[in-house]
C-alpha cells in the first residue's frame, strides 16, 4: 500500500525557531526529520507527540511466547488493574484479533494504528503475528501496522516483516555492552539452548544491532525503546542512544523502570528502584543531544485500546466484540472522513499558531524583566485534542510542560493513579489528593478546565498554583500565557525550590 | 521416560512448536476444570533424545517448576530462571501479606 501524504506541514522541516505547537518537545522529536518520515508518523500516536493528542492505537495480544527473560518482566502476571507492557487479560487467536481490530476501528474513528507487542515477543510467535498482519492488510488497509520486539529473532524475520506492509518497528534495546546486559537478561533461548548470563546477553545485543541495521537499510522506520534502570544501565544509555542513532534508528524512547514487589519481577522483588521524574528527564535531555527523543510514551499493556492516556480494553472483550453488529466498509469510510477532519483542524491550528507566534512568547523588555528568567514546570489536565479540557479531579494523569523564555516544551506525563487500584494492599493512609500533590512535585502551576475548592487550597499551600482560566485553549498557548503572567509578577525569575533543568 | 508439564503452566505456547515429537498440546477445558494447560503425551515424549542436546520444552519454559523430568524433579527449580533467591521471594511474599 502506498502511503498518502496527508496535510503537508505548514513549515519546512529544517526551519529553526519556535513558532507553533511543533516547538519544544515536539520539535525535539519530529521537526528535523526528513519529509518522508514525517509523512509516515504524523498521525501515529506512539511516534508523534502531536499525534498522540488526536489519534488512537490498539495492541492485540496474539503473541504469548517469549524467547528471552528480562528482569523487569514476570511471565505469570495477568491483572486487570495493571497497566504495563507484558500484561494482558485475554490471549487472542489471529482470527479473533482481526475481528477485534475491525470492531475497535469501527467504534473509535481516531484509530490509525495496530500494534503487536506481546504479551511475549511477537517475533517469537511468527505464525500468529504474521497471520494477523496478513489478514489486516487485506481487510483494513488504512490501518498502520507495527510491531515491537526484543530483537533476538529480528534478523531471521526481517524479510517476512517486509512482506507485510509494516513500516514501523520498535526494538527494545537496553544496552550495547554484555556486562550490562547480564544484569538485565538472565537468559535467552537461542539455537535450541537456554543460554545464561553474559554469553546470552552478547548474542541478544548482536542480533538487536544486526536487526536494527537490516531494517533501516530496507527503509523501515525503527524506534528504539530503552528501560532506564538506575545503577544498572542509566549511565550506559547515552552510549546506547549514540549507537542506535548511528545505525539509523529515528527515535529513542527512554522509559522508566516499573518495579514493585507485587509484580513478582526480579527487580520488583529484589528492591531495585525506578528512576525519579528528575532522573528520567535529565537522562532524556542528555540523550536528546544525539537523538530524537520521545517523551509521551505511556508504557501501555499488550492489549491496550484507545488514546494513549486511556485504556478502553474493557469495552472490547471478545464476548462483546462477537456480539457487535458492524458494517466494516461503512466504518472505514467514516473513519477516513473523521481523520481527514482532524488533519484539517490540525493544519489550521498550525497556521494560526504560526501567525500569532511572535506574540506567544514573551518579550522580556516589554515586561520590564531585568533578572534572568528561569524555566518553570507546569502540569496540564487534558482528555486529548491538544487542549486543556479536563477537570482536575477527573485527571488520571497530567502532562508536564516546561515553559521558558524561548519556548514551551512537552517533557513527559505523570500518572496519578497507583498501578494497582486494589484496596487492601495499597492503603497507606495517604489521601488521594496528597498523592496527586506529591506526583506534581516540581511543578509550579496546574492548568485544568475546572477545580474544586479543597484541592485548590491544598495545591496553593504546596506551592502549586491552580489555574482554570484557560479551559478549551490549546495547551502550549495556555502554558505560554501563564508563564508570561508569572514573569510579569516576578515569579519566574529566580529559583523558588531547587534550580530546575534549563532547556537547551 | 518422559517430561511432564504441571498446572503452574501459564499457557504461553513457547514449548509447543519446539517439540520434535509433537508431544505437546493444549487439551480442551474439561467439564469440571476451570482452565486447561499444556500437557506432554508421555507416549510420544522422547526427552528430545537424538534430536537435541537439551529437552526443548524445559529449555524455553519461563516458569520455574512447571516442567518435571522423568524423575519427577523440577527441570527448572526455584531461582534458576528468574535469578530471585527463593529465600528472598519468600520474604517478599511475607512482607506483602503483612501489609
Amino acid at each position: 500500500m502506498e502511503l498518502t501524504v496527508l496535510g503537508q506541514p505548514a513549515q519546512p522541516a529544517s526551519q529553526g525557531g519556535c513558532s507553533s505547537s511543533g516547538c519544544g518537545g515536539s520539535s525535539d522529536q519530529l521537526s528535523h526529520l526528513p519529509e518522508h518520515i514525517r509523512a509516515k508518523v504524523h498521525n501515529h500516536p506512539c511516534y508523534s507527540e502531536d499525534a498522540h493528542h488526536h489519534f488512537a492505537r490498539m495492541h492485540v495480544a496474539v503473541a504469548p511466547a517469549c524467547n528471552i527473560q528480562c528482569h523487569y518482566c514476570n511471565r505469570k502476571y495477568d491483572c486487570a488493574n495493571e497497566s504495563r507492557p507484558g500484561v494482558v487479560s485475554e490471549l487472542l487467536t489471529p482470527d479473533q484479533a482481526v475481528k477485534k481490530v475491525m470492531a475497535v476501528a469501527a467504534n473509535i474513528p481516531q484509530m490509525t494504528v495496530l500494534g503487536i507487542a506481546g504479551p511475549g515477543d511477537p517475533l517469537a510467535n511468527p505464525e500468529r503475528t504474521f497471520e494477523t498482519f496478513r489478514q489486516l492488510t487485506e481487510k483494513a488497509p488504512d490501518i498502520k501496522l507495527c510491531v515491537s520486539t526484543n530483537g533476538l529473532s529480528l534478523p531471521a524475520q526481517v524479510d517476512e516483516l517486509c512482506k507485510h506492509n509494516i513500516d514501523h518497528v520498535t526494538i527494545t534495546i537496553n544496552c550495547v555492552d554484555p556486562e550490562v546486559g547480564a544484569k538485565i537478561y538472565p537468559w535467552i533461548f537461542w539455537n535450541n539452548r537456554r543460554i545464561k548470563g553474559r554469553k546470552g546477553a552478547r548474542i541478544l545485543i548482536e542480533q538487536q544491532q544486526k536487526g536494527l541495521q537490516m531494517l533501516t537499510e530496507r527503509g523501515i522506520l525503527v524506534k528504539v525503546n530503552s528501560v532506564m534502570i538506575p545503577g544498572v544501565n542509566d549511565q550506559h544509555l547515552e552510549e546506547v542512544s549514540k549507537v542506535v542513532k548511528a545505525k539509523g534508528a529515528f527515535l529513542h524512547n527512554v522509559m522508566p523502570l516499573i518495579a514493585e514487589a507485587e509484580h513478582g519481577t526480579f527487580y520488583g522483588v529484589m528492591g531495585q528502584r525506578g528512576p525519579t521524574h528528575d532522573e528520567l528527564q535529565a537522562l532524556q535531555d542528555k540523550c536528546a543531544g544525539d537523538m530524537n527523543m520521545m517523551r509521551h510514551c505511556r508504557q501501555c499493556r499488550a492489549d491496550a485500546v484507545g488514546m494513549l492516556g486511556e485504556d478502553r480494553g474493557d469495552e472490547f472483550t471478545m464476548d462483546k466484540v462477537e456480539a457487535m453488529d458492524i458494517d466494516y466498509e461503512e466504518a472505514m469510510v467514516k473513519r477516513a472522513a473523521y481523520q481527514a477532519d482532524i488533519e484539517k483542524k490540525l493544519e489550521q491550528q498550525q497556521l494560526e499558531q504560526q501567525k500569532k507566534a511572535k506574540g506567544n512568547f514573551v518579550s522580556l523588555e516589554s515586561l520590564g524583566v531585568k533578572k534572568q528568567p528561569r524555566p518553570v514546570l507546569m502540569a496540564v489536565a487534558t482528555t486529548g485534542g491538544g487542549v486543556i479540557n479536563q477537570h482536575f479531579g477527573h485527571a488520571k494523569e497530567f502532562l508536564i510542560y516546561e515553559a521558558s523564555a524561548t519556548d514551551v516544551r512537552f517533557i513527559g506525563h505523570r500518572k496519578v493513579e497507583l498501578y494497582c487500584a486494589g484496596g487492601d494492599t495499597c492503603g497507606d493512609g495517604e489521601s488521594v489528593l496528597a498523592k496527586i500533590i506529591r506526583t506534581l512535585d516540581g511543578c509550579e502551576a496546574v492548568l485544568c478546565s475546572k477545580i474544586g475548592y479543597e484541592p485548590w487550597e491544598q495545591l496553593e499551600e504546596s506551592g502549586i498554583q491552580p489555574n482554570g482560566e484557560h479551559a478549551m485553549e490549546p495547551i502550549e498557548d495556555a502554558v505560554a500565557a501563564v508563564y508570561a503572567e508569572m514573569l510579569e509578577k516576578g515569579l519566574a525569575e529566580k529559583p523558588v525550590r531547587q534550580p530546575l533543568q534549563a532547556s537547551a | 521416560m518422559a517430561y511432564e508439564i504441571i498446572e503452574t503452566c501459564v499457557n504461553c505456547w513457547a514449548c509447543e512448536p519446539l517439540c520434535p515429537s509433537n508431544a505437546i498440546s493444549l487439551p480442551p477445558i474439561g467439564a469440571s476444570a476451570e482452565r486447561s494447560f499444556f500437557r506432554i503425551d508421555a507416549q510420544k515424549c522422547t526427552e528430545c533424545e537424538g534430536d537435541f542436546a537439551d529437552a526443548q520444552c524445559a529449555s524455553i519454559c519461563p516458569i520455574e517448576g512447571a516442567i518435571l523430568n522423568s524423575f519427577g524433579e523440577m527441570a527448572n527449580p526455584p531461582g534458576s530462571l528468574t535469578g530471585i533467591p527463593p529465600e528472598r521471594m519468600a520474604e517478599a511474599m511475607a512482607e506483602m501479606q503483612a501489609r
